[in-house]
């Protein structure tokens, strides 16, 4: 049963990674500008013109290009950076890393912050704690993260300086100094990404501490540690997960301007960067590969989830 | 079939009306609309002599660059000695108008979609909501950076891009309700009556589908006010000269140290316009259906 959920869950993911890849050539084919007039110069002449569009297949009908296009991507070739002397691939490679570790540690910081939160919010309905949990994540979901980034760097880096402003250090070279840098950021992308969690888990905890289970449970007279941390907490912890991973979206979304407020090497400046000059291949190559990644997350979140909770895959 | 109307938007109104802080965002909401509207007929119409009679001109400059908040400048001024406060009030403008014609444009296209797919079933269903993973596929604020990145960037690019971004929001919320309410008793009845599919779909399932979809509609208000901001910080959303709240944050944010106005007042004004919209999405939420969970999605 299982494999079969996880089979048709990977099946499904096809069409939809293919219809992700359409919209993102289409998207950068209808862009204003022609790109070969662009690489020769305004002193090109028709032919030179002509020549160049032959040669990168640009004469062939729209379809028979995506198809091309789809056949290098498969194989890990996005072109050629126009700004940039570098390929699209090399340099995404070399971006990675920095974005990855700034979503990684934002998800850290949230998922503490959050669960807990969440929890004391729910098991103490009413009181003052659950109200401050409650505006505070009202506050982490409205404010623009750009906004927060500028306050904590005011605050954290300039006015006292507990903390570095950003700047991306390796984690691999220096461990201790990249944590340090990465605090700012990575509060600054988790708030709100904190704020969702701790409603959700506030929610589904409530949900399950008025369950007849958990009553029952109660009622053979089992320790309410006990029905609290065996029943209770067990069963809402599985929707969070699945809101975790379905802000995964969202995580990314927040880098790329967040990185920009924390000069932070990541994808989302590269993307950033290559829309602003118009270097359409970094763009197409950029946006695609963070959509995969999201697409994948999400698949991955499905799938842990079958095995966390039998029903999903049996229904 | 109208008393029966107005008596559930009356329980909804007094619903929505003891949730304290719900009535509080609707405050704040109506304020930031009514400057935003304000400001685009000062802008259209009267060629800014408005806001400029009533304060300085969010364009000229004073000569008076990094001034400190003071009395004749509330808000300080900026680095070309623009008020930062008028800047601010015209700010509201670009924010109201392209938060609400996107999530209007999401939700025309959205909507029917949904409630189509949802009513129809089968083919037309699955093709729909494969349309809808896809647009799913992309965390939303690449997505727009994309679309404008192909279209311009401009002020209508950034509506269309942002209303394409928000369309699967609606399509997914109208198709669950269309389908439960399509196994309902009456629109079960209307079809024994022999009325046409379209009839049943607009009269007796689409209106149905209301009270969800304005839910949505206030929080995802919420959203793409955030959207607009951070495309503007990120200089891709509507160019200078006109303000917007965005785009002064991110003017202010190299004079940090020196001159934190500039990008705290226009940070503070995003901040505040989308609590707003968020305690009026909550609020209609519980007034509505205290059961429904909402859907959120950046």
């Amino acid at each position: 049963m299982r494999h079969r959920y996880v089979a048709i869950r990977l099946l499904q993911t096809i069409p939809v990674l293919l219809g992700v890849s359409v919209v993102v050539f289409y998207i950068i084919h209808s862009a204003p500008g022609d790109p070969i007039v662009n690489m020769l110069g305004i002193e090109a002449t028709d032919e030179n013109v002509a020549e160049l569009r032959a040669a990168y297949g640009l004469n062939e009908p729209l379809y028979v290009q995506y198809f091309n296009w789809l056949g290098d991507v498969v194989q890990g070739d996005f072109g050629q950076s126009i700004t940039r002397e570098r390929s699209v691939a090399a340099l995404i490679a070399s971006r990675l890393p920095a974005t990855l570790f700034l979503a990684f540690a934002s998800m850290v910081i949230a998922t503490i912050i959050a669960i807990p939160a969440g929890i004391l919010s729910a098991v103490r309905k009413g009181s003052k704690s659950d109200y401050s949990v409650t505006v505070g994540a009202l506050t982490g979901l409205s404010i623009p993260n750009f906004w927060l980034g500028l306050i904590l760097i005011l605050l954290f880096a300039r006015t006292y300086s507990i903390l570095p402003p950003g700047n991306y250090v390796d984690p691999l070279q220096d461990p201790v100094n990249a944590v340090k840098h990465v605090i700012l950021p990575a509060v600054t992308v988790g708030t709100a990404f904190a704020a969702l969690l701790a409603r959700q888990t506030r929610s589904s905890m409530l949900d399950n501490l008025n369950q007849e289970y958990v009553k029952m449970a109660k009622s053979k007279g089992l320790s309410s540690r006990k029905v609290f941390t065996r029943h209770a907490l067990k069963q809402a912890l599985l929707p969070v997960i699945t809101v975790a991973g379905l802000q995964f979206g969202y995580l990314l979304s927040a880098t790329v301007v967040v990185e920009q407020v924390f000069a932070w090497p990541g994808m989302g400046r590269l993307i950033w960067a290559a829309v602003r000059q118009q270097d359409y291949p970094t763009v197409q190559g950029t946006v695609l590969v963070v959509a995969t990644m999201f697409v994948l997350v999400n698949l991955l979140v499905d799938i842990a989830y079958s095995y966390l909770d039998p029903r999903v895959s049996a229904s | 079939m109208s008393t029966e109307r107005s008596t559930g938007v009356a329980r909804t109104w007094r619903g929505f009306r003891s949730h304290k802080l719900a009535v509080a965002g609707l405050v704040v909401v109506s304020v930031v609309t009514v400057v935003g509207i304000l400001a685009y007929v000062d802008d259209a119409y009267l060629g800014n002599e408005l806001i400029t009679t009533l304060h300085y001109s969010p364009f000229e400059p004073k000569f008076m660059p990094l001034q400190g908040p003071s009395l004749a400048h509330p808000f300080g001024t900026d680095t070309l000695g623009r008020d930062v406060f008028s800047r601010t009030l015209y700010g509201a403008k670009v924010s109201v108008q392209v938060a609400l014609t996107a999530v209007i444009v999401a939700a025309v296209i959205g909507s029917p979609l949904g409630v189509v797919a949802g009513y129809a079933g089968g083919y037309v269903e699955t093709v729909v909501m494969r349309l809808v993973d896809v647009l799913l596929g992309f965390p939303a604020l690449v997505l727009a950076i994309g679309l404008v990145a192909a279209l311009g960037f401009n002020l209508t690019n950034v509506i269309i891009a942002l209303g394409i971004v928000y369309v699967p929001q609606f399509a997914r919320i109208a198709r669950s309700t269309a389908l439960s309410v399509s196994n309902e008793e009456y629109v079960d009845a209307a079809r024994g009556m022999g009325y046409s599919t379209p009839h049943i779909v607009l009269r007796e399932v689409l209106p149905n589908c209301v009270s969800p979809l304005l839910v949505q509609a206030s929080l995802l208000m919420a959203f793409a006010i955030i959207a607009e901001a951070s495309l503007s910080f990120l200089g891709l959303g509507v160019q200078p000269p006109t303000p917007t709240w965005g785009q002064m944050v991110s003017t202010g944010s190299g004079y940090l140290t020196t001159a934190p106005w500039i990008s705290m007042f226009p940070g503070a004004a995003i901040f505040v316009t989308v609590l707003g919209f968020n305690l009026v999405g909550d609020g209609l939420r519980d007034a509505l259906d205290p059961r429904e969970s909402g859907e959120r999605r950046f």
